[in-house]
This record gives structure tokens, C-alpha cells and sequence, in this order.
């Protein structure tokens, strides 16, 4: 830390500009019970992830709305990105840093928001396209079916047919 | 405590000072994790790209569903829980491993920084289970013995993308253990105590977190949409 700074011990360029320490992380309690916090608000998140994925899959076993099944697979998309906002936030000390700083790192990660929007129509329109001009992919990837898999017998080489 | 605040101390660009207030390695961290962002990003779209191009798609939940010495138990979705958590875990290891630096206390480091360590091995134990198995399977670059959700003959392209996106993830994780180990070695020496400060652990923290970060995001994109 900048008050235990010695020149003579240190010539990385952290010595030339040591950090301005503004004492956030001097209070052991109040930190403990903010990684607690965050531990258990990530658990809990994960853990519903888990029941909504487990209750698509049981959804699965019947015949879904496709509708219905798009949302829940939306509210678990939001539950990551709240995951990955007190990952980066929290763990990874983000939240306490320089505004101007934190720009820098966001700013650049808003060309997600392009990129995948961009990049998933454009698949989508290729799958429109396909099956529009070429009905053997359309039958080959809807209608026919595939040999019934023989689970008991998964480890007989066999199963390796498709490596060619 | 902390260095009295003065009044020039609000001025970031007047010079003399660093104006982000961060020290310039875990400057250039952050800025290679931003990059490193977007190249596991570039992977993810690709696989989603390709996967709203297909008609149908293997169910994750059909193909994630086995759980080491559960026999041919139907478990979806069980193991690859287990993973997450234990990434969790070695998420908080790391911040208290930081925390410990903050305050100067190389016992402390030494300690977190180690169970950091087996969090990660235990990540990359199961991550060489899960794979194994699906080898055994028939599942590989190039093969890939799952039908599509809707009962049709389905394309390589499911293996392909998962053993390669979990497999630059491993190898994330594989050199942040790397790293850690690196990082225990020198806490144990007193490498960062005789230096003063330990804010080699933070950019090594700001590296683990970053795997945890993008594990999150596989998780999401492999197992459970």
C-alpha cells in the first residue's frame, strides 16, 4: 500500500504512481458481509437458473409453447447478465473504481449489443432462406428421423460412425 | 490507515498521478480481459449464429445427464451444477486471497490463495470427466452421436462448438491455476512483502474472476438454453 512505499524496494511503474488509497476496504466487517452477500445473491441466482432450466426440461416432455419456453429462457439470459454484474461489480472491484475508468471498459462492451443482435438475425435469415429455396434441408433437419440410439449399449464402438 | 486525501488529489489529469487511479498492470489487466471478452464473445455468437441457422438442435438436457458413479442415472443438468459452484467458491477464495493482500497479511494469502488452487483443479477434474465421457459416447470434433430435439439426424456442429469453446475456457482455466500456483510460490517466498504491497494477487484475482465471469456465460450457452 502507498504509505509502506519505498523506492528502493520497488521500480515497477506501480512505484511511480502508487494507487490513492481512499480506504474502502479498511472495514473487515462491513467487507465480509458484502462478499457474503454476494456469495449467497449468486447462489440463489444459480440455483434458480437450475429450477427454470430443470422446468423447461420437464416441459420438454410434453408439447411446449414455444412462446412460453422463450420466456423462461429470457429470464434465465437476465439472471446471468445480474450474475455477471456482481461478478465484475463485487469480486472483480469494478464498482469501486474511477468512473472515467469504468467507461473505458464499458463503453467498448456495448458493441455486444450489436454483435449479437446482428449475428443472431443473420443466422435466423439464413434458416429462413434455406428452408425456403432448398426442401431437403427442410426435410432433412424436420422430418426424418434419426435411428433410435440404444442408451444401454453407449460405450460399444459403433456409435463412433460418424468420424469419418 | 490510508494516505491523508488533499485537495489537488480530485484533479486526475493535472498530472503526477495516475488519472484512472488504478496502478498501470491492473490497468492493462482489465484492458486484456476486455479483449479476451470479446474473443469468447466471437465464440459464443458464432454458436448461436450456427445454432439459429439449424431447425433443430440436440437438447443439452438429454446429452448433459450423467454424474460419475451414478450408473446411466437421468441426471440433467446435476454435474455441470456442481461445476459452477465449485468455480463460485473459488471465486470468493480469490476475493478473500485479495482482501488478505489489502491488508498486508501473507498467512492469509498463502492460505486463500491455495484453496483458489484445488478450486480450480477440482473444476478441471470434472471438466476431464464430463469430456471423457462424452468420448466414450462417441461425442468429439467431428462426431456426434446426439439427435436433434426433434427426433432428426443432427450435425456435427453441437460437438464441435462444445468441446471447442469448453476447451478455451479449460485452458483459461488451466493457466489461471497456472498463474496462482505461480502466485503462492512468490507469497510464500515473500516475494510481495518485501516489495510492500501484494497487487500481483490483484491482477491474478482480476484473471480468475474473469474465468469465473465467462464460465457463467458457457453455462448459460451450453447447458441451460
Amino acid at each position: 500500500m502507498s504509505q509502506h512505499y519505498d523506492p528502493t524496494k520497488d521500480i515497477s511503474p506501480s512505484a511511480a504512481y502508487p494507487e490513492v488509497t481512499f480506504g474502502t476496504h479498511h472495514d473487515d466487517q462491513s467487507f465480509y458481509s458484502k462478499v457474503k452477500k454476494t456469495t449467497i445473491v449468486l447462489s440463489l441466482i444459480t440455483i434458480g437458473e437450475l429450477i427454470l432450466g430443470l422446468y423447461i426440461y420437464y416441459l420438454h416432455k410434453g408439447e411446449p409453447s414455444h412462446t412460453w419456453v422463450l420466456f423462461l429462457k429470457g429470464v434465465i439470459c437476465i439472471a446471468t447478465l445480474a450474475k455477471a454484474y456482481y461478478i465484475v461489480s463485487v469480486f472483480m472491484h469494478l464498482g469501486d473504481e474511477i468512473r472515467n475508468m469504468i467507461m473505458t471498459i464499458v463503453v467498448p462492451l456495448m458493441l455486444f449489443i450489436w454483435f449479437i443482435a446482428a449475428f443472431l438475425i443473420d443466422g435466423n435469415s439464413y434458416r429462413d432462406l434455406r428452408n425456403k429455396y432448398d426442401p431437403y434441408f427442410k426435410y432433412r433437419t424436420t422430418e426424418e428421423k434419426a435411428p433410435v440410439k440404444q442408451h444401454e449399449g453407449a460405450e460399444e464402438p459403433e456409435h463412433k460412425s460418424g468420424k469419418e | 490507515m490510508s494516505t491523508p486525501v488533499t485537495a489537488t488529489q480530485t484533479k486526475w489529469w493535472s498530472g503526477g498521478k495516475s488519472p484512472f487511479n488504478l496502478e498501470y498492470g491492473k490497468l492493462m489487466m482489465w484492458y486484456f480481459l476486455m479483449s479476451d471478452a470479446f474473443t469468447f464473445g466471437a465464440f459464443l455468437i458464432s454458436y448461436g449464429t450456427v445454432r439459429f441457422s439449424s431447425n433443430s438442435w440436440p437438447d443439452p438436457n438429454h446429452v448433459f445427464n450423467a454424474f460419475p458413479f451414478a450408473g446411466h442415472a437421468n441426471l440433467p443438468l446435476a454435474f455441470v451444477s456442481l461445476m459452477t459452484f465449485i468455480l463460485i467458491i473459488s471465486s470468493v477464495t480469490m476475493v478473500l486471497a485479495v482482501h488478505a493482500g489489502h491488508n498486508g497479511d501473507k498467512k492469509g494469502v498463502v492460505k486463500w490463495i491455495f484453496w483458489t488452487i484445488i478450486g480450480g483443479l477440482a473444476f478441471l477434474s470434472c471438466q476431464a470427466w464430463e469430456w471423457t465421457h462424452l468420448h466414450a459416447e462417441g461425442a468429439w470434433w467431428g462426431s456426434n452421436p446426439f439427435p436433434n430435439a426433434n427426433g432428426t439426424v443432427a450435425s456435427t456442429n453441437f460437438s464441435n462448438f462444445f468441446f471447442t469453446i469448453t476447451g478455451f475456457h479449460g485452458f483459461h482455466v488451466f493457466s489461471g491455476v497456472i498463474i496462482n500456483i505461480i502466485m503462492l510460490i512468490m507469497a510464500q517466498k515473500g516475494v510481495f512483502e518485501r516489495k510492500g504491497h501484494y497487487l500481483m494477487i490483484e491482477k491474478a484475482g482480476l484473471y480468475w474472476h474473469f474465468v469465473d465471469l465467462v464460465w457463467v456465460f458457457v453455462f448459460l450457452c451450453f447447458y441451460l438454453v
